[in-house]
């Protein structure tokens, strides 16, 4: 009689285990083996019409950060790359505070509707999410080149007189991915100030709080797991984003998923581009691990 | 001194507009536990929230010592509330919730942290102030949140139906405590609830409340003794209605016959009433079980229940109804009636109340 509970117990967490193999085997086959093999080919040298050869090499990874000049042989930063880094890392917070700033209000909207109409709203923020993402990033290109329909209609009021430059701009990928990404900011914002309690918001009131303390010290510090999360969700696709900044940036503008790319093609140079790849995961991981610490420290003292 | 002058407040949602407040004016006085009795819906806490600042009432006026308070918004209020769920700030530990208030007045830090001293003593909660919110138990949540609303020192404290969410013995104690608090403090408590004992128990004045209106406002005794009309009679307290005739009403007196046919002396509630029909109530303690020859009532003992400190007397009455009588036990007292007994009830002079229908 008693070894029959622990048994159960087994077995149930062993069929448990069972449901998984499906999403272990897409895993292992789908993200591991490609990526051990991005990992292989960044240590091997490139072929001259693409593809690798099967010879060990670090010159991938030397390449990633360093230079070596043509003529001279002389060794310097890779100052392209590294310009492309920062441009991708600094463009991506940016878009994670663009996407914050337009967010953090409209999750609030959203909390503060009657029950039955916020499922409503939040659809109208999914809805463009269901569009292509090559179709709307055209949209927003229509909306901003020099013959674009913000440019006109400011000229036809008369506000300027020169179209203003905003296409193939760091504005414009900027605006472009805070656009593409919005949703990703306000639904887990828009979740945690969901099940926020609102007389939380009343206290704050009735102990002579002004409405903007309150949103600081009651408010905000209670959706903080949920700015959290969406300035992970916004910031990580934004590192690795590829078509907004082909569309937008115009190739002039590049960023990692572009640079990565043309290491793969025009640049023929796969090691690189893999050893480029692996950078781009470390830098997603870094900020991760940010995260992990962020929310599990949120939790614990939350209890 | 708070008066509430004639304020109404009309909700008008998807549905019929709804009156939360129909034309309510009482004066609240300095220094006192006021407390708004009613049922569920009663408008009680539309009462308050209009003090605090959460609703705008749709006409009327709140005054706090003169100064119009409508016109300000909550947090410009001298004026704190104990929430019905506590509301205490998660994020934030025990000291730093009662410190919250003071902080936002932006009152000096040397002072903010003598008066958060100050209060979790006063709460008896000193030991518990790095603790998390989460990390206590009701009645301890239950001491900090008036705690943090007494911090600021308000001139009114307002407290929602704090001590629903406790246990019995719980509640009796944090009322005791509730009474000593506002003593110490001589803060104004406006305490709303809808447990007649808790109100009667903790008051200096209560306002009975139903469908939006204040239907009687007196001290403890005065409620209870002396209801003004059926619906307060039969919300505080348990009594037994009985339809009477009223033959002659004199000041304070006045003169009814039974359906059995017998007359007794009963209180009025007002001079004057005109003669005919009317309702007589008579608390179940008021009354004593006797033997049924000279008694004005007469019936059957239908039911006895014990309760511990009391027993309840179940009487149908021959004539029409039945009767409840109330009678505290002593030790080893002697079973002196049975169930099947023909029994009187006898109603001593003064003591049950006439109400008009």
């Amino acid at each position: 009689m008693t070894d029959v509970a622990p048994v159960t117990a087994r077995r149930q967490a062993r069929a448990r285990w069972l449901l998984l193999v499906p999403a272990l085997t897409v895993l292992v086959f789908a993200a591991s083996g490609p990526l051990l093999i991005v990992l292989i080919y960044s240590f091997l040298t490139p072929g001259d019409y693409g593809g690798v050869l099967w010879e060990p090499s670090a010159q991938g990874w030397f390449s990633v950060v360093f230079e070596r000049d043509f003529f001279t042989d002389e060794l310097s930063l890779a100052d392209a790359h590294l310009s492309i880094f920062w441009r991708s890392v600094k463009l991506s917070l940016m878009t994670a505070a663009l996407a914050f700033i337009f967010g953090f209000p409209t999750a609030y909207f959203i909390a503060t509707r009657p029950k039955e109409k916020r499922d409503l709203w939040m659809l109208l923020i999914i809805i463009p999410f269901w569009t292509n993402l090559l179709i709307r990033t055209f949209a927003i290109a229509e909306l901003i080149r020099n013959e674009g329909t913000v440019n006109t209609l400011l000229i036809t009021m008369g506000v300027i007189d020169e179209p203003i430059q905003m296409l193939f701009t760091e504005f414009a990928i900027l605006l472009g991915m805070a656009y593409v990404y919005l949703p990703l900011m306000v639904l887990p914002i828009y979740a945690s100030l969901e099940r926020l309690d609102f007389s939380l918001v009343e206290a704050g009131y009735d102990l002579y709080a002004t409405r903007w303390r309150v949103l600081r010290k009651v408010i905000f510090p209670l959706a903080k797991p949920g700015v959290i999360a969406g300035s992970i969700l916004v910031f990580v696709p934004s590192l690795g984003a590829y078509v907004t900044p082909r569309v937008l940036g115009g190739g002039k503008q590049l960023m990692l998923g572009n640079l990565i790319e043309l290491q793969f093609g025009q640049g023929r140079n796969w090691p690189l581009g893999a050893a480029l790849s692996l950078t781009l995961l470390a830098i997603v991981m870094v900020a991760l691990l940010f995260y992990v610490r962020a929310a599990g420290g949120e939790e614990g003292r939350h209890g | 001194m708070i008066e509430i002058d004639s304020v109404t407040k009309i909700f008008t949602g998807r549905g019929a507009p709804f009156t939360a407040l129909d034309d309510v004016s009482v004066t609240i006085r300095e220094n006192e536990f006021f407390t708004l009795l009613g049922p569920s819906g009663c408008g009680k806490t539309t009462l308050l929230r209009v003090i605090a600042g959460f609703i705008d009432p749709t006409r009327g006026r709140v005054l706090l010592d003169g100064q119009d308070l409508l016109s300000l918004p909550p947090y410009r209020r001298p004026v704190n509330t104990v929430f019905q769920n506590y509301a205490l700030f998660p994020h934030m530990t025990v000291a730093q919730n009662i410190a919250f208030g003071l902080e936002m007045q932006d009152r000096p830090r040397a002072e903010v942290s003598a008066t958060v001293e100050e209060m979790l003593s006063l709460v008896r909660m000193t030991e518990m102030a790095g603790r998390k919110t989460s990390e206590i138990s009701g009645g301890q949540q239950q001491r900090v949140a008036l705690a943090r609303a007494l911090a600021p020192r308000p001139k009114v404290l307002l407290l929602d139906e704090p001590l629903s969410a406790l246990d019995f013995k719980l509640r009796k104690e944090m009322q005791l405590e509730l009474k000593r608090l506002q003593s110490e403090t001589g803060i104004t408590f406006v305490f709303v609830t809808h447990d007649q004992e808790e109100a009667l128990t903790m008051s200096d004045r209560i306002a009975v409340m139903n469908a939006g209106e204040i239907r009687q406002f007196g001290g403890p005794r005065d409620i209870y003794d002396h209801p003004a009309e059926r619906f307060v009679a039969d919300f505080i307290g348990d009594t037994n209605f009985l339809d009477v005739t009223l033959l002659s009403s004199e000041g304070s007196t006045a003169r009814v016959r039974l359906s059995s046919g017998s007359e007794l002396d009963v209180r009025a509630p007002q001079a004057d009433l005109p003669p005919g029909p009317a309702t007589l109530a008579i608390r179940p303690e008021h009354a004593q079980i006797t033997t049924p020859d000279t008694a004005p009532l007469r019936g059957v003992l239908s039911n006895i229940v014990y309760f511990g400190t009391d027993t309840h007397f179940h009487v149908e009455l021959d004539a029409a109804g039945s009767f409840v009588l109330r009678r505290q036990n002593q030790p080893d007292q002697a079973q002196d009636w049975a169930i099947g007994d023909a029994v009187g009830v006898k109603v001593p002079p003064g003591v049950g109340q006439v109400l008009q229908d």
